[in-house]
């Protein structure tokens, strides 16, 4: 269905190759899975399929791409829009009308397609994404699971026989990302529509695909999952768990996993868990005390109490639109709570001029680089140290320690996903305030970044850093933190060890959890302690 | 009755119609009413969505101008009538320079015409704003003749921009915060421009991809010679209408011929849109339907102009205020029935769908959570 023929690309005639001599060929009905690091190249190969790439980034293509028996070397990408459906990474910004009918309407309106042909489809769609109830409503006020359903959806219209997504559930909680990924299983068995699709999020995605595209240097190895999974350096928990098992074929789904682990579970089983050291009697950071917030009439907040010390890292959890966000915006006084009371560090933040503010309270926010204002990642640093007040010098040594790859004279915004992030934390963290929050910090990263990310916030909160995230990440939050809270409807539902919270709730559990539930193991790490201890 | 859209047309036609009539007068006390007519129908009929949020900054706009139209007179007022206010240090400029003069006195009469003056302005503004907040601006581009649907998507996509630039100050000036700053006042207001700047781009670029990947502007190939017909029709009707319009406001030319001249215009214009519409294959979704309440709110909308046109035509006083003291401005019985008529759209129309929202928005850094 999609051929590349000795594709090659790059975007400025000195620079890099992004895609080296491609030749593949991905069959019709398949659901691929394409991989690689952050900044591989998989957005541009994603691109490429439907002629964004090189028609509208310009740049220098060789080879041929066609998709159908039509090339992309003749035919913009409007004119294969009958053919491919791309779903780009935001799917707001990607959004031409105002209504989710509209949207839906809108490919067929510009493929000329007769009125009642569109009324059947766009009915069809509408049941076939669970879209319904929401046929009436502005976008806008769609939670981000139905926005990225709907997204999906208006491609779907026009009746492409490929689908193209980058990244499509990297913004949504668990849940969400349960119901788009099922959507699109169901497309692939009813319709035979071929898909590809890049996430970072394999543990989500890996056993839905049918087959693996491996994106390293600008070339591409493909092969099935559990071949090409054998040595790959990209995996998700439960590869990693297979591989130290040493289970032979290796296992992709939970289920299979569950089926091998039986002797797994037999040599375990005079083992516990190993947990991560909480601090005792560290000082109290933040005090929250029935603080209630309210949109206009809508609660967001309603009574939530929460305590903070010295050192922890606490995982922020909770479908999206539960008041993550806008917790974390109370504590660092952009939002005013209507009721209740927050002392962080002993102080309302409320009441702190913005000077102060970053001396108690650090914000990370999603978007690593609203933050940035500079041309240069020096002169970024350089603004920091005269913010935060602390000798020149300062953020650049930081910034050194965590990235040491980054090179001064590059822009903020040219920087890799992972590098912006890092950025933005030396940014905040030149300060030094007790408390950091962060909103969603591995949106987008890749395994090697999300390790090296979770390193460096270990680090601060030994430094004596107390650490409140909000994530979907249910991984992340099983390898780094040592508390859950759970929100649920503005409320806190659950607030406890990360051990205990996370087992308990199939929603969050990590996949090693789910292959060896009921017992609570987490992490792979913890497995090959409790092995490395059976050994000797 | 129902709740459904309103043809976006008919709003709009009701609202020009609107201000078009505030365009015909200086009596204060008509321009409120006119006013009153679109703060009640866009109070009862204001849709749940992000472009009904936008009348609040129409208003503000009217109180700017107003605002801005004294402030001109006080600085380069010429000084109608007698009673002085106070004493401004004046320069004037010599003759050769037009007599210009800044400052000097300031009289009562000079700012209450500024005022009238600015509240006609802001009048218009403002019934203009209800069309933009009852009516989607991308709805209107259904009803939109084909050939002229990708100058409209411009239009709307430059319109739909606006919100977004002012929701990514407010993020962005968050985010100052959160680095320590204070971008209070003009200097911190001034480091916004480069990332809100960079924001749009990116996410025009976005736009533009994810239209063009779905299918926009997708059209037949035009041959060489239907390509040069296409583009002496659009000169020579845009021409025509040109030299039509201004015999009609010259007093050379006899105002049949004008008259006739824009006519001829104009149906060039016409076929050339329709010949651009051919090779244009875009079909619409669901079309707005234009059934009864489309009709009274466009009849509204004409019924309202059309009073205040014969007013004037008979030659009634009470349209055109002198500033003066000892006059109060009248308020003349057609002038209650205009405003009348001009409010039943509150009544004559379906409310907008209703939705459920189950969060609530403000920024968008939260609706992408």
């Amino acid at each position: 269905m999609i051929i590349f023929e000795s594709v090659s690309f790059r975007y400025t005639e000195q620079g890099p190759p992004v895609l080296r001599d491609l030749n593949l060929e991905i069959p019709a009905g398949e659901l691929a899975l394409l991989l690689g690091a952050t900044g591989s190249g998989k957005t541009t190969f994603l691109r490429a399929i439907n002629g964004l790439v090189p028609h509208f980034t310009g740049g220098y293509f060789t080879g041929r791409v066609s998709v159908d028996g039509r090339s992309t070397r003749v035919n913009q990408p409007r004119e294969l829009a009958d053919l491919v459906g791309f779903v780009p990474q935001d799917p707001v910004s990607g959004f031409v009308t105002d209504l989710v009918e509209d949207e839906l309407a809108y490919s067929m309106e510009c493929l000329g397609i007769d009125p009642p042909v569109m009324r059947r489809r766009v009915e069809e769609i509408l049941d076939l994404l669970g879209l319904t109830e929401l046929r009436n409503r502005p976008l806008h006020t769609l939670s981000g699971g139905q926005q990225q359903r709907v997204a999906i959806g208006s491609v779907l219209t026009a009746q492409p026989q490929v689908l193209v997504l980058d990244e499509p559930t990297s913004a949504l909680d668990p849940g969400a990302a349960e119901e788009v990924l099922a959507a699109l299983h169901r497309l692939v068995h009813d319709l035979g529509i071929t898909v590809v699709l890049a996430e970072h999020r394999l543990e989500r995605v890996m056993q839905y695909c049918d087959s693996i595209l491996l994106l390293e240097d600008g070339s591409i190895r493909s092969g099935s999952p559990s071949e090409l999974m054998q040595t790959s350096s990209i995996a998700p928990p439960v590869i990693h768990l297979g591989r130290l098992a040493g289970w032979d074929p290796l296992p992709i789904s939970i289920r299979d996993a569950r089926r091998a682990a039986p002797p797994l579970r037999a040599l375990l089983a005079n083992h516990s868990p190993r947990i991560q050291a909480v601090p005792t009697h560290s000082p109290r950071i933040v005090e929250i005390k029935k603080v209630h917030f309210s949109y206009g009439d809508k609660a967001v907040l309603r009574g939530v109490d929460l305590d903070l010390d010295a050192g922890e890292i606490t995982a922020l959890m909770g479908r999206n639109g539960a008041g993550k966000s806008t917790l974390l915006r109370t504590l660092v006084g952009l939002k005013t709570r209507s009721k209740g009371t927050i002392h962080v560090n002993g102080v309302d933040p409320n009441t702190l001029a913005a000077k102060d503010l970053l001396r108690h309270v650090g914000f990370v926010p999603q978007e690593p680089h609203d933050l940035f204002e500079a041309l240069s990642v020096a002169a970024e640093c350089k603004s920091s140290d005269s913010d935060a007040g602390c000798p020149p010098g300062t953020t650049r040594a930081l910034l050194a320690l965590m990235a040491p790859d980054v090179e001064d004279g590059t822009h903020p915004r040219d920087l890799s996903e992972g590098q912006q992030m890092l950025l933005a934390l030396c940014l905040i963290v030149a300060a030094k305030p007790p408390l950091l929050l962060l909103d969603e910090p591995t949106r987008g990263l890749d395994y090697p970044t999300k390790k090296k990310l979770g390193e460096v916030l270990r680090g601060l909160a030994n430094a004596g850093h107390s650490i409140l995230m909000a994530t979907h990440d249910v991984e992340l939050v099983a390898e780094l933190a040592t508390r859950v809270v759970i929100m649920g409807d503005g409320e806190i539902v659950a607030n406890g060890p990360t051990q205990s919270v996370i087992t308990d709730s199939p929603m969050f559990a990590p996949q090693v959890s789910k292959v060896l539930a009921p017992e609570r193991w987490i992490t792979v790490e913890q497995i090959a302690h409790a092995l490395s201890q059976e050994l000797a | 009755m129902t709740p459904r859209w309103l043809h976006p047309g008919a709003w709009w036609l009701w609202s020009l119609c609107l201000a078009a009539t505030a365009s015909q007068t200086t009596n204060p006390l008509l321009l409120g009413l006119l006013i009153c007519a679109a703060v009640i129908v866009v109070a009862a009929r204001k849709p749940d969505a992000p472009w009904g949020k936008s009348f609040e900054f129409f208003l503000f706009l009217g109180a700017m101008i107003i605002t801005i139209r004294v402030l001109f007179q006080i600085v380069f007022g010429a000084g109608l009538g007698t009673t002085v206010l106070f004493e401004l240090p004046g320069i004037s400029f010599p003759a050769w320079m037009s007599g210009l003069r800044l400052g000097g006195a300031v009289t009562l009469e000079a700012l209450l015409g500024a005022f009238y003056d600015g509240l006609r302005i802001a009048t218009i503004a403002i019934v203009i704003g209800a069309a933009n907040s009852l009516a989607s601006p991308t709805r209107l581009l259904k009803a939109v003749p084909t050939a002229l649907y990708e100058l409209g998507v411009s239009i709307v996509v430059a319109l739909t921009f606006v919100p977004q630039l002012t929701s990514d100050a407010a993020r962005i000036r968050e985010m100052r915060k959160l680095r320590g700053r204070n971008s209070k006042g003009l200097k911190g207001f001034a480091s916004l421009g480069l990332p809100i700047l960079a924001g749009a781009l990116d996410r025009s670029i976005i736009l533009a991809e994810s239209m063009d990947s779905r299918g926009y502007g997708r059209h037949q190939k035009e041959t060489t010679l239907g390509r040069r017909v296409s583009v002496t029709l659009v000169l020579g009707s845009l021409s025509l209408a040109l030299i039509g319009v201004y015999s009609l406001l010259t007093a050379g030319t006899t105002a049949l011929v004008a008259i006739f001249i824009v006519f001829i215009g104009l149906m060039l214009g016409g076929v050339t849109l329709w010949r651009a519409g051919r090779t244009r294959i875009r079909t619409v979704y669901r079309p707005d339907i234009w059934a009864l309440p489309e009709w009274l709110v466009s009849i509204a909308g004409i019924a309202v102009l059309g009073i205040f046109f014969t007013a004037r035509t008979g030659g009634d006083q009470a349209l055109i205020l002198t500033p003066a003291l000892d006059t109060w401005p009248s308020l003349p019985w057609w002038g209650i029935l205009a405003f009348g008529i001009a409010c039943t759209p509150a009544i004559t129309t379906p409310p907008p769908p209703a939705f459920d929202i189950e969060i609530s928005a403000p920024t968008s850094v939260e609706a992408r959570t």
